[in-house]
């Protein structure tokens, strides 16, 4: 299955009713999938909305009111819904936000990229918040990740970034799905807008003009990402047991890098991966655990070097952090990355 | 001895922060009576904007959902879909309706969202300290278009009811005014007809309200109403836009 | 009181303005058929000085209030409640 597609039928078996979204390639298949899917399911709403910015509003409502909402976009659309992401954090509402970056910055391409990084992680929107952002490298994990970032997002009443990006929605691979979710049996919110029916009226808003009460929202809101910092951090590793030199990567990076890994392996060298798979909260203590026996970390990504700067403040200085990168869409094969990765090892003599 | 004029049960006690003579008073309490006496409290959800009105929640005694600037009319697209048979309205002012929301509320009349909405047009930016605004009229002073609005300088006057009402799918678009008793009872009649709008599934309902602020005017308040009267409906004529009447047709 | 035929049906009203809510707008003033509202020199806990009916004391036989409540729709405080009998 198409990987954008997978991510549309993976939202809606997970109980996603409301799709509020609007073209750009290279994700266009989430909104026409979703407008076909959601006008054949019971209660199902799909809105090809005027803007991304109008998209992200309507998911505010749809979530307001209750419901599974998601908008999906790519790097451009998501700079456009960066002022709603803030509120969402702000006001605690569940979404699911889909990035499938491209080239950038600016109007940039089409090709597939990983150069969103700061952006899903850092917040382009203003304000202290922290979203949830997984980083998804298969067609399965689109759907596994898909489904749960619904979970998450009610559990925690916090939007999920999936982080993917234009090659994994294009790739066709097969997927299993987990299995349907009843609307009907998601746990009760008690928090929702729903007319103040045998209930006194509900507020949901952010404008907390008095700074002590702003504060404290802000402690309030730290105090939950400390929580999902503990019990939600996702990662993978692979090969690092005896390694002589971790590489670390995500997404179609770490496909690349897996491939890379394999290669080098063949001839001997002794290299691992740690895929970070929440990309916030990042697997930071993983990352210093390996440390204790790792001294040197090669970071590759599809842009400039934003994941590398997680890399060294999980380190803190206790291993050599190495940086190879390709922005603007170009996807290197692994036997290019294969090459650096040598050549950084042998540099660094440890063969 | 009858007790015929009280405060709404829709509205709490609070006392209002809105300045003496400002239209949002006046407007809370009206949309409250309709609410009131059309029994609408239990399945009502109102969308407040930036502005002046922002803290609309402390005063109406109903569900309330906060959007950002300019958003309320996607907000409450979001919300209505998701709650078909709630009522839902946004209350937004002149900037937040015609300049930064103009898109989310020219495609959400376009869409036919059953939402009503209500346009609060003080021709100025309240909350900001008295900017200009879309519909801040030729020659009006404000403190970005100062010596008065010049078309050349400063652009002309935005008629967004006009433009709704072009829209298909809006049902009813009215504009009235806060500026005499009986233009305040009319008003109350217009919002309790695009409730009726509403409930009736007919599309997009809208009443643009002419009101005052005397503080952003620097005019008592019987002097803002009279610059309504004299001077705003000449540029934004009073009277009933649109007006589809009966049921949405099935496509 | 009304003691002439073509007057119509007596009514007898009076209102009553709430001094803490009054922001002295003087709408209400502005409106009234009769002129039973005026400005006052006391002031109330926000600073404002609001404004009185006249016939507050007045006897209900010697008022010329009618109830029609012009100034309650007028008053955007909802500082006045109306009474009429």
């Amino acid at each position: 299955m198409r990987g954008n597609h997978t991510v549309a039928e993976a939202a809606v078996r997970a109980g996603c009713r409301y799709y509020f979204g609007y073209p750009i390639t290279p994700q266009n298949e989430i909104p026409e999938y979703m407008a076909e899917r959601l006008s054949k399911v019971e209660g199902g709403v799909f809105i090809q909305a005027e803007s991304e910015v109008a998209a992200i509003n309507m998911v505010i409502g749809a979530s307001m009111a209750g419901g599974r909402a998601m908008t999906s976009s790519s790097s451009p659309g998501i700079s456009l819904k960066q002022e709603g992401i803030s509120f969402l954090s702000a006001l605690e509402l569940p979404a699911v936000i889909v990035n499938m970056t491209r080239g950038g910055p600016g109007l940039g391409n089409i090709a597939p990229a990983q150069s969103d990084y700061f952006q899903a992680t850092r917040g382009g929107g203003h304000g202290d918040y922290r979203n949830i952002v997984l980083g998804p490298s298969s067609g399965q994990e689109l759907a596994n990740l898909t489904s749960e970032s619904f979970d998450l997002a009610d559990k925690y009443r916090i939007p999920v970034m999936l982080l993917g990006d234009g090659m994994l929605g294009q790739m066709m691979e097969p997927v299993e799905f987990p299995p349907e979710v009843s609307v009907k049996k998601l746990p009760h919110k008690d928090w929702i807008l729903s007319g103040a029916k045998g209930r006194e009226s509900r507020i949901i808003r952010s404008l907390l003009l008095d700074p002590m009460e702003e504060e404290e929202h802000n402690w309030k809101l730290m105090r939950k990402y400390e929580k999902i910092a503990r019990e939600e951090t996702r990662w993978e590793t692979f090969q690092c047991d005896d390694a002589k030199m971790i590489v670390v990567a995500f997404g179609i990076g770490a496909r690349i890098a897996k491939g890379a890994i394999k290669r080098v392996g063949e001839e001997g060298l002794r290299v691992g991966l740690i895929r970070p798979i929440s990309l916030w909260p990042f697997p930071s203590r993983s990352i210093k655990e390996l440390a204790k026996k790792v001294k040197h970390f090669f970071v590759f990504e599809l842009n400039m070097g934003q994941m590398v700067e997680d890399v060294k403040l999980a380190l803190e200085g206790s291993a050599e952090v190495h940086f190879y990168g390709r922005p603007g869409g170009i996807i290197p094969p692994p036997m290019e990355l294969a090459r650096v990765i040598s050549r950084q090892y042998y540099q660094k003599k440890l063969g | 001895m009858k007790k015929v004029f009280t405060r709404p049960k829709s509205l709490k006690q609070t006392p209002f922060h809105y300045c003496p003579g400002c239209g949002h008073s006046l407007l809370h309490r009206l949309i409250a009576e309709v609410i009131d006496e059309m029994d609408l409290r239990e399945k009502i959800i109102g969308v407040p904007p930036a502005g002046c009105a922002v803290l609309a929640y402390n005063y109406f005694d109903i569900d309330m959902g906060e959007a950002a600037h300019g958003r309320a009319a996607a907000v409450a697209t979001g919300l209505k879909r998701a709650l078909p048979d709630r009522v839902v309205f946004t209350y937004q002012g002149d900037g937040d309706i015609a300049a930064i929301g103009t898109a989310e509320t020219i495609h959400a009349a376009a869409r036919g969202e059953n939402i009503t909405t209500f346009f609060v047009n003080n021709a100025v930016y309240g909350m900001t300290g008295g900017q200009m605004a879309p519909t801040t009229v030729l020659g009006q002073n404000t403190t970005t278009s100062p010596g008065g609005r010049r078309g050349s300088r400063d652009g002309y006057p935005i008629k967004l009811s006009e433009m709704l009402a072009l829209a298909q799918g809006s049902a009813y678009i009215e504009r009235t005014a806060l500026s005499s008793p009986s233009n305040i009872l009319k008003t109350k009649k217009a919002i309790g007809k695009a409730f009726r709008v509403q409930l009736d599934g007919a599309g997009f309902s809208l009443v643009e309200v002419l009101s005052a602020c005397p503080t952003n005017w620097r005019m008592s308040s019987a002097e803002s109403w009279k610059w309504i009267d004299e001077v705003m409906v000449a540029s934004f004529p009073l009277g009933i836009l649109k007006d589809v009447g009966g049921k949405k047709d099935a496509d | 009181m009304s003691h002439h035929p073509w007057e119509g049906p007596v009514v007898i009203a009076y209102i009553d303005i709430n001094p803490e809510l009054c922001k002295d707008c003087q709408l209400c003033i502005s409106v009234c058929p009769h002129q039973l509202i005026t400005p006052s020199d006391q002031l109330n806990q926000k600073g404002y000085r609001p404004v009185q009916f006249v016939e507050k004391q007045t006897k209900k036989e010697e008022r010329k209030c009618k109830g029609c409540a012009l100034c309650a729709v007028s008053c955007p405080e909802i500082a006045i409640e109306v009474y009429r009998g």
